[in-house]
């Protein structure tokens, strides 16, 4: 049997964080008690009509401008149309063939490996629908209700070419896809809270074979580890059903994250005819070239610029600057910690090894996380000092991660203070070789091992506050007089 | 003379005055209503009592100026906040908005005191208002016969002097037919010229608001008051609106007319022919300059306008689903069903009619044959107009082939009634503003001539119109109704 390559293209669909939705002045806020951010033309009353909001074209056109899109000069907007309760006027208002972005791209590396530039076909904006409440679950609540705070937020589509070959790279892209969201800042990209989402085209084919395979479309990825499970399985899934002779069929698959499993949905021939055709009610959006550029020279620093900075001016390996650049807060605490730490590579190391095993661990934020950058400055310096040994530092640096007080206030609290005093351990030292007068010519005989015995007696004395190196020091000149 | 029997700058001038009350007029008003309504049906919804209370308003106010304390009625597919709004459809029949339409927000601005909701085809689908889900309404010149429709409720109440004036809808022709059919003027403006917010939609990139009234300077006069840029509707045109009154001049030497020969012919009864063919002898009488001219795409405006108008509607009309408001069935046990059985209840025939067709246009494998190839029609009818009017001011036509038919008569056929918007619907096509204005009378009914303007020159139709009005009489003609 051959072996089989797996292709991916990704559509994403992000809520851009303006005040107002993006055909009414209703406020654009997540969480509010439902049904409290709604009004006739978000809650498709008859006689309403849709007034486009600027500023989502404007954070379409920044996000299209920072994905390297060309931005459409003449765009329009389209009626995609299927009953659903959450939809109040039974078709979304959407933009079918002349979307507003036009085939840009992003850059994504993994570990190792060179950048890759995976294509992006379009994107476009489209009005998010409302939610349903269920009663437990959809297929025996006895009602359901519906909340239309959502329905009329402002959401950009963005459609991938199917470039990613491996869940990794999908992950990759989607990671590289929200950073620059991120930096752009037209998102807040949660999706926990569904304002970023993403849908997943997946197909397999044997290697070498030029046409893809049948795709399935897979649908309810959370997480970026269910992204990168759900492709994983839907993969093998579809190899093992060609090795065992059947045919992949087109269709929409979830992603079941309890059972880790895709299921299918609804196949090709159940797929809707959204009977698309130009929205009436709004004009085409005309986008002036002047508007444009003016985007364009306000635009931020992206993720590729600061990650380079990041490797010209601080000499980062390519891979750990793009980390460092995967969210503008993770990119503001570095510049932060270097502005009081001139040493680039430890701070990076400390970001790239506590500071992201603890927000890993515990599912957070840097945001979330309440130490601040000039605390982990001086904590280092500490550390430059000999006030606290490496060791504590993982502790002290835990401590604070969790509850935001200063290194040197942990310390005290602690006793954690690193015993550099050479006034408090001669004495203590002297003390011990002299109980062990054995031990003492042990080490005369050129045991090693008494060495070590007298360390370990000096840092169990000193619960392992005492700095090792004078301990060593002072040790082997006492050793040495006896 | 009764005060009901009074043009809106008749009223104007009284209240001016001080001959009459705000107060005094409603009262009167509401005393015919009372009075012919039993035999005109022309409203869904009467509102009276508003109407005088919005009087006793303006009389307390003593403003004496633009349509301050005139009453009007309006077409049932205008949201009234706090009034039953309807569309003439079972599926709003107890469907009460919070929100007033722009247009209709502008009157109750303006001092206007609101009669009540007039009756309608259901949801503006319909050529004789027999597709109301409540009931016909009759046209004042003959019971026995429709007023017209969609906006047919409209032009009989004010037919029948129950309202000086109305506001409708024209998406094919509902507002200048009923006009026609009920001998009094009609205007459907520009399209973008009046605000649509609020008012319920059946295709969106054809539907005008327009006015009924009894003579060309009524007409302006609402103009003066709806007209204009709603931020609320973004196909509503940010341009300076014209003091409408401004054009109703009498001369008009040198303006040029032009008669497509395509709206002349065989289809159209010749009554009505030579009533129009007369008219245009007198513009020329007036110093007009009249040709014929053609407009040889004409003849594909009506299956077009029954593709793009059908499709707008099905995606409109899909909002009915008994969700939020409206009828909804409660005997479904899923929400599949819910919505099915909500609309199947809801919706009348033509209606549904209406819906299955614009959603077969649109359908996978079925677009660029219909819905696409229907916006090309579109392209190439709006180019005949615009050629014709490098070279004229004014088109002037029928506005519908036969004279008011009677009730029943078509309405099972479908295919007929829709040719009675034949001359209407490719001014709706091409975005322009249409009036029909009386012009005859075949055997005893009224005929309507039809006045063509390039967009955004309702000004020439003014001019035109009320020239013609101040050399005839026949905009003084009043059918004869029986008063209890």
């Amino acid at each position: 049997m051959p072996d089989f390559e797996t292709v991916i293209g990704l559509e994403v669909h992000v809520e851009l964080k303006t005040r107002s939705k993006i055909f009414c002045s209703c406020a654009n806020s997540f969480g509010g008690e439902p049904n409290t951010n709604v009004c006739p033309v978000c809650s498709g009353f008859p006689g309403m009509l849709p007034v486009l909001n600027q500023q989502a074209v404007e954070y379409a056109i920044m996000t299209g401008l920072a994905l390297n899109c060309e931005i459409a000069e003449f765009s329009k907007f389209d009626r995609k149309n299927y009953f659903y309760p959450d939809l109040p006027k039974a078709y979304q208002i959407s933009q079918y063939d002349l979307p507003i972005c036009l085939s840009g791209y992003l850059d994504i590396e993994l570990p190792g490996q060179a950048r890759k530039r995976i294509g992006i076909t379009r994107a476009h904006m489209e009005e998010d629908a409302g939610k349903l409440v269920h009663q437990g679950d959809i297929t025996s609540t006895p009602f359901s209700l519906v909340d239309l705070n959502r329905s009329g937020v402002p959401l950009l589509e963005i459609v991938s070419e199917p470039d990613m070959r491996s869940a990794q790279e999908a992950r990759a892209y989607l990671e590289k896809l929200r950073s620059i969201l991120l930096f752009v800042g037209v998102s807040d990209c949660k999706m926990q809270e569904g304002s970023l989402r993403c849908d997943a085209n997946v197909s397999v084919r044997p290697l070498g074979q030029a046409e893809f395979g049948t795709r399935a479309e897979i649908k309810n990825l959370n997480s970026f580890r269910a992204l990168e499970k759900a492709i994983e399985y839907e993969a093998r899934r579809q190899v093992e059903a060609i090795e065992d002779g059947e045919t992949i069929i087109q269709e929409t698959r979830t992603w079941d994250d309890d059972k880790q499993v895709t299921r299918s949905m609804r196949s090709k021939e159940d797929a809707h005819d959204y009977r698309y055709f130009p929205e009436p009610d709004l004009p085409p959006l005309r986008i002036a070239r002047e508007w444009v550029a003016r985007v364009k020279e306000s635009l931020p620093e992206l993720p590729d610029q600061a990650q380079q900075r990041l490797v010209e001016e601080y000499g980062l390996p390519s891979y750990d600057a793009g980390l460092i650049t995967l969210s503008p807060e993770y990119l503001a605490f570095f510049d932060q910690c270097l502005a009081g730490y001139n040493q680039p590579k430890v701070i990076a190391n400390w970001m790239m090894g506590e500071l992201n095993r603890l927000l890993n661990q515990n599912n957070m934020e840097i945001t979330q996380s309440r130490i601040k950058a000039h605390q982990l400055v001086q904590m280092l310096q500490l550390l430059d000092e000999g006030a606290i040994s490496g060791k504590m530092a993982k502790s002290i640096f835990e401590e604070m991660f969790f509850t935001g007080k200063d290194a040197a206030e942990i310390v005290k609290e602690k006793g954690l203070a690193q015993i550099s005093d050479q006034d408090a351990l001669k004495p203590m030292i002297e003390q011990i070789v002299k109980e062990n007068p054995k031990v003492v010519q042990d080490y005369k005989n050129g045991k090693e091992k008494a060495f070590g015995f007298f360390i370990g007696q000096i840092m169990r004395i000193t619960k392992g506050q005492a700095n090792p190196a004078l301990v060593n020091q002072l040790l082997k000149e006492i050793l040495n007089q006896q | 003379m009764q005060l009901c029997q009074l043009t809106v700058h008749q009223l104007m001038d009284l209240l001016k005055s001080r001959d009459t009350s705000a107060f005094e007029v409603a009262q009167s008003y509401a005393r015919r209503i009372g009075e012919v309504e039993d035999q005109v049906k022309a409203f869904i919804t009467r509102t009276e009592d508003l109407a005088l209370e919005q009087a006793r308003f303006c009389d307390e106010k003593g403003v004496f100026s633009g349509l301050f304390g005139v009453p009007y009625g309006l077409k049932d597919i205008f949201c009234t906040r706090g009034v039953r709004t309807t569309a003439g459809s079972r599926i709003l029949e107890n469907f009460v908005p919070a929100y007033d339409a722009t247009a209709a927000q502008a009157l109750k601005d303006a001092g206007g005191c609101l009669l009540g909701k007039l009756n309608m085809d259901e949801f503006a689908m319909g050529s004789s208002t027999e597709s109301s889900a409540f009931f016909p309404t009759r046209n004042p010149w003959d019971l026995e016969r429709v007023p017209g429709g969609s906006s047919g409720g409209s032009a009989a109440a004010v037919a029948a002097l129950e309202v000086p004036y109305a506001l409708g809808t024209d998406t094919g022709g509902s507002i200048r037919q009923p006009a026609s059919f009920c001998g009094i003027v009609g205007l459907k403006p520009t399209y973008g010229r009046v605000s649509r917010w609020g008012v319920i939609a059946y295709a969106s990139s054809l539907d005008q608001v327009g006015v009924f009234s009894r003579d060309v300077r009524d007409c302006a006069l609402v103009m003066n008051v709806i007209a204009g840029h709603d931020p609320l509707d973004s196909t509503s045109v940010d341009m300076e609106r014209p003091d409408y009154t401004e054009f109703l001049q009498t001369d008009i030497k040198g303006i040029k007319i032009a008669f497509p020969r395509e709206y002349f012919q065989e289809g159209v009864e010749a009554g009505i022919r030579s009533a129009v063919k007369a008219a245009l002898k007198q513009y020329e009488e007036l110093g007009a300059i009249v040709e014929e001219v053609s407009l040889p795409y004409s003849e594909y405006a009506l299956p077009a306008y029954y593709l793009v108008a059908t499709a707008e509607a099905s995606a409109n009309l899909a909002r009915y689903d008994g969700v939020r408001y409206g009828l909804r069935d409660f005997s479904a046990d899923n929400v599949v069903d819910m919505f099915s059985l909500s609309r199947a209840r809801g919706f009348g025939d033509e209606v549904k009619r209406r819906i299955m067709l614009g959603t077969y246009a649109l359908s996978s494998g079925y677009y660029d044959a219909y819905y696409l190839k229907a916006l090309k029609v579109r392209r190439l009818i709006n180019e005949d107009f615009t050629r014709v009017f490098e070279d004229y001011d004014v088109i002037v036509a029928p506005t519908t082939p036969t004279t008011a038919f009677k009730i029943g008569e078509q309405i099972g056929d479908p295919l007929t009634l829709y040719m009675n918007d034949i001359l209407t619907v490719p001014v709706n096509m091409a975005g322009l503003p249409g009036m029909s204005i009386p012009c005859g009378m075949v055997g005893g009914l009224p005929v309507g001539m039809q006045l063509i303007a390039k967009p955004f020159d309702e000004g020439s139709i003014f001019r035109a119109a009320y020239a013609f009005e101040q050399h005839t009489e026949f905009h003084k003609m009043q059918p004869q109704l029986g008063v209890k």
